[in-house]
């Protein structure tokens, strides 16, 4: 089992701890999913027909996209041929690798955060209502603020009720300075008010936060553009990374978010939050695949330290333990 | 990101068989094929699709479509039929107490939309059972959770029970009842925290609270962007709490929204409301046919055209039909058209609803700025009614001056200037071609 073992390999690398909580994390999209594999491989010895439509409805079942499920079972048929595989317990190991192979396709996309040396870096938050942008800035402040660094939140969103205090409670709740203004005003100008906040206080990190939007209200999205475009003067060639918060339970329209606030925002990077549910998470596989934006976290849990670094190799090793494990007995 | 409804897959599909006259069992096999697909796009989970297509190639084999000159249609038919049919006849209504206060309790998900849904049902219900309903702030959890239903409850002078966040929920609901008895409150809403359907504790904590409250309805709120996991969430909650009904929340945006079939059909329970914006009015009943074209992606015609009756004044439209008959159309009545159909929403909303909008070319996708009919709007004030009536009399001058009276610039006026000639042109060979037609152009901005 070359293809695991290359992976248990630099896993390995990584602190156990991490794997860990990922593990944990997934363990119930790990289980159905893997289960449910490892069952088809039970009833089925043979390559059919009716095995590859059990396995399509499988993986759509993870809500990786139908374009990017189909294109799959194509190219598993097409290997199936080629490599003349009868037994489907062959075939295991190369829907794995196919796995990973769709989600690298996009080419060596970096999962580091651009994070600016000797000045303020400014991250933005942008996404859908109700996704968790607002916990997820609190979580991220906690990661930085625990590397030392100098960190100040800006409380964009003004128009959900709440959402100014909520990010207060985050604020004080791991340390961190919230600039804010009323409910209401213009979060362009609080994220001006924010920056020249962070150069006084020669924050490391300026984390901004967003109203919820739903991608299809184009004056929303419009006010998303005006809001980068403020920082971007105050700051060339800031926003240094903007990240879209996407909710693992969201099925294709997942797709289409990334898309349309890619093309406002020039999204860097995506959020995959509350994969700690029953939620498989799989649109990140759809949309890595055809949109090339990189998952640079996820999380799972509510914790402050549950936010975690994505990995590609982590999270299909999370997914697919289990198989693995039961290949080598 | 082929999105397209599935009235165009199957058209794809047919052309395949043109010039075949009928069409074989093997040929609804493949149609199947793309009602499957369909319906998986938008969502909807694959148990409930395999179910569906089952049943729907049962009765389409059964003759109804092998003898039809439009097979195509005749499988959609089916489909949509099937469709609304499994999504619920009727839409409900929230049953009430025989005694008061009447208890929902609503629960879900985090960020499904519960506090916000919780304030605008009961602004509804204020509005149409002329009821006085209580918001009780029952998560203590989240930050700032109690606060936003607080600033909810004072924009809309619905009073709100709170205990803080130090107090346990099932205690403040508790004291919420004596609280809405005494002060004789028809309707309590408890918005309780949101939390997955596998954290054990706090199910157990919303069963408490059930018990003690016993309320009538139990409103499941849920993403209307939600994937192949809804079916479990769904089911979770109602193993755990026996459900009484579904909201559906965030289908103002561009979801197909299949998530709402695949809760339907595992938990049986009425979907009874559906959230279409973020303003505390935008809370509407359930239509399981309109539901059933959107999963589809066939348009949301009805919709579209209750929002024109309700917001074109018939008078105008007829006096404009009239104007644009005798070729009498101004600048003027260009400006009250805008206004009208302005009226009806965002504009880009008004052209998701229209069938087939989305295959148009150059309407997919489009974006309609506001801010360009503001401009449009800025131009035509800025001219004398002279003007306005007959635009040829403007000159350079003129011209010039309405530019710096607008703020725009003398070339977007002569943009404006020919679409204004052009459209001019296009509807006289329209009410041309209705001539000898009773109705003539009902809707004059379709």
């Amino acid at each position: 089992m070359s293809f695991f073992k290359k992976l248990k390999e630099t896993i390995s690398r990584q602190t156990e701890q991490v794997t860990n909580k990922f593990k944990e994390g997934l363990s119930k999209t790990r289980n159905s999913f893997s289960s449910k594999l490892n069952d088809l491989f039970a009833r089925y010895r043979t390559v059919d027909e009716d095995f590859f439509e059990e396995l399509e409805e499988i993986l759509i079942s993870a809500d990786v996209g139908v374009n990017t499920v189909l294109e799959l079972i194509d190219e598993l048929k097409f290997e199936a041929k080629r490599k003349n595989i009868q037994e489907s317990s062959e075939l295991r190991e190369v829907i794995t690798e196919k796995l990973v192979e769709i989600y690298d396709r996009g080419g060596t996309l970096s999962q580091d955060v651009n994070i600016q040396e000797n000045s303020l870096t400014v991250i933005l938050f942008v996404g859908v209502n109700g996704v968790g942008k607002t916990t997820t800035i609190g979580k991220m402040a906690h990661m930085y603020l625990q590397q030392g660094k100098n960190v100040v939140l800006a409380a964009g969103d003004t128009f959900r009720a709440g959402a100014i205090e909520q990010l207060e409670v985050w604020g004080s709740r791991v340390g961190a300075d919230v600039v804010r203004q009323a409910s209401g005003s213009d979060p362009a100008a609080v994220i001006y008010d924010a920056i020249k906040t962070a150069r006084e206080k020669n924050a490391d990190i300026l984390i901004c936060d967003t109203a919820g939007r739903l991608q299809n209200k184009v004056n929303l999205m419009s006010e998303l553009s005006k809001i980068k475009r403020v920082i971007d003067r105050e700051i060339p060639n800031a926003p240094h990374e903007v990240l879209l918060v996407i909710d693992a339970t969201t099925g294709q329209n997942g797709l289409t978010q990334a898309k349309v606030f890619k093309e406002c925002t020039d999204v860097t990077g995506i959020v995959l939050t509350k994969l700690d549910g029953t939620a498989k998470g799989g649109i990140v596989l759809a949309i890595r695949n055809e949109l090339q934006v990189p998952v640079k976290f996820v999380g799972l849990g509510e914790k402050m330290d549950d936010l975690q670094p994505f990995d590609a190799g982590q999270f299909v090793y999370g997914l697919f333990s289990d198989m693995w494990e039961s290949d080598r007995d | 990101m082929a999105f397209e409804g599935l009235a165009d897959r199957l058209q794809q599909t047919l052309q395949k068989f043109k010039g075949k006259g009928k069409i074989s069992e093997t040929d609804v096999k493949e149609m199947m094929r793309e009602v499957r697909l369909a319906l998986l796009e938008a969502d909807v989970n694959f148990k409930v699709v395999k179910e569906f297509v089952a049943k729907v190639s049962e009765r389409a084999v059964g003759q109804e479509v092998l003898k039809s000159l439009t097979p195509a249609q005749q499988v959609i038919k089916i489909v949509k039929e099937e469709l609304t049919d499994l999504m619920g006849g009727e839409q409900s209504k929230i049953s009430i107490a025989k005694k008061s206060p009447t208890v929902v309790m609503m629960v879900g998900l985090q960020g499904a939309g519960k506090t916000t849904t919780t304030g605008k049902l009961a602004n509804l219900l204020r509005k149409t059972d002329n009821a006085k309903p209580l918001l009780v702030a029952a998560d203590i959890y989240r930050p700032a959770a109690i606060n936003q239903l607080e600033t909810l409850g004072k924009q809309l002078g619905i009073p709100v029970f709170s205990l803080g966040d130090k107090v346990s929920p099932v205690e403040i609901v508790e004291k919420a009842l004596v609280h809405a008895r005494e002060n004789f409150l028809d309707f309590m809403i408890v918005d309780t925290a949101g939390r997955l359907h596998i954290d054990e504790q706090l199910m157990g904590e919303l069963k408490q609270i059930k018990d003690l409250s016993n309320p009538n309805e139990i409103l499941l709120v849920v993403d209307a962007m939600t994937g192949q996991d809804a079916v479990n969430v769904a089911k979770s909650f109602h193993d755990t709490l026996g459900l009484s009904g579904v909201v559906l929340t965030k289908l103002d945006g561009d979801t197909r929204g299949g998530a709402a079939l695949s809760i339907r059909s595992v938990t049986q329970t009425p979907i009874k409301y559906v959230g279409m914006g973020e303003k505390m009015d935008a809370l509407e009943p359930f239509h399981p046919d309109r539901m059933a074209s959107r999963i589809l992606g066939m348009g949301d015609v009805l919709s579209l055209i209750e929002k024109a009756q309700a917001s074109v004044d018939e008078d105008m439209a007829k006096d404009l039909e009239k104007k644009m008959r005798t070729n009498n159309f101004t600048l003027e009545d260009f400006l009250d058209q805008l206004a009208q159909v302005r009226k009806l929403g965002p504009l880009e909303d008004i052209i998701k609803m229209l069938p087939g909008a989305n295959k148009i070319k150059g309407l997919n996708n489009i974006s309609i700025d506001e801010k360009q009919i503001k401009h449009i709007e800025a131009i035509i004030l800025s001219m004398t009614k002279a003007e306005k009536q007959d635009p040829n009399i403007l000159n350079a001058n003129r011209k010039k001056r309405i530019a710096r009276g607008s703020g725009r610039s003398v070339p977007e006026i002569n943009r404006l200037l020919k679409q204004f000639e052009e459209s001019k042109k296009m509807m006289k060979m329209m009410t041309g071609m209705s001539k000898g037609k009773k109705k003539g152009m009902r809707f004059p901005f379709m």
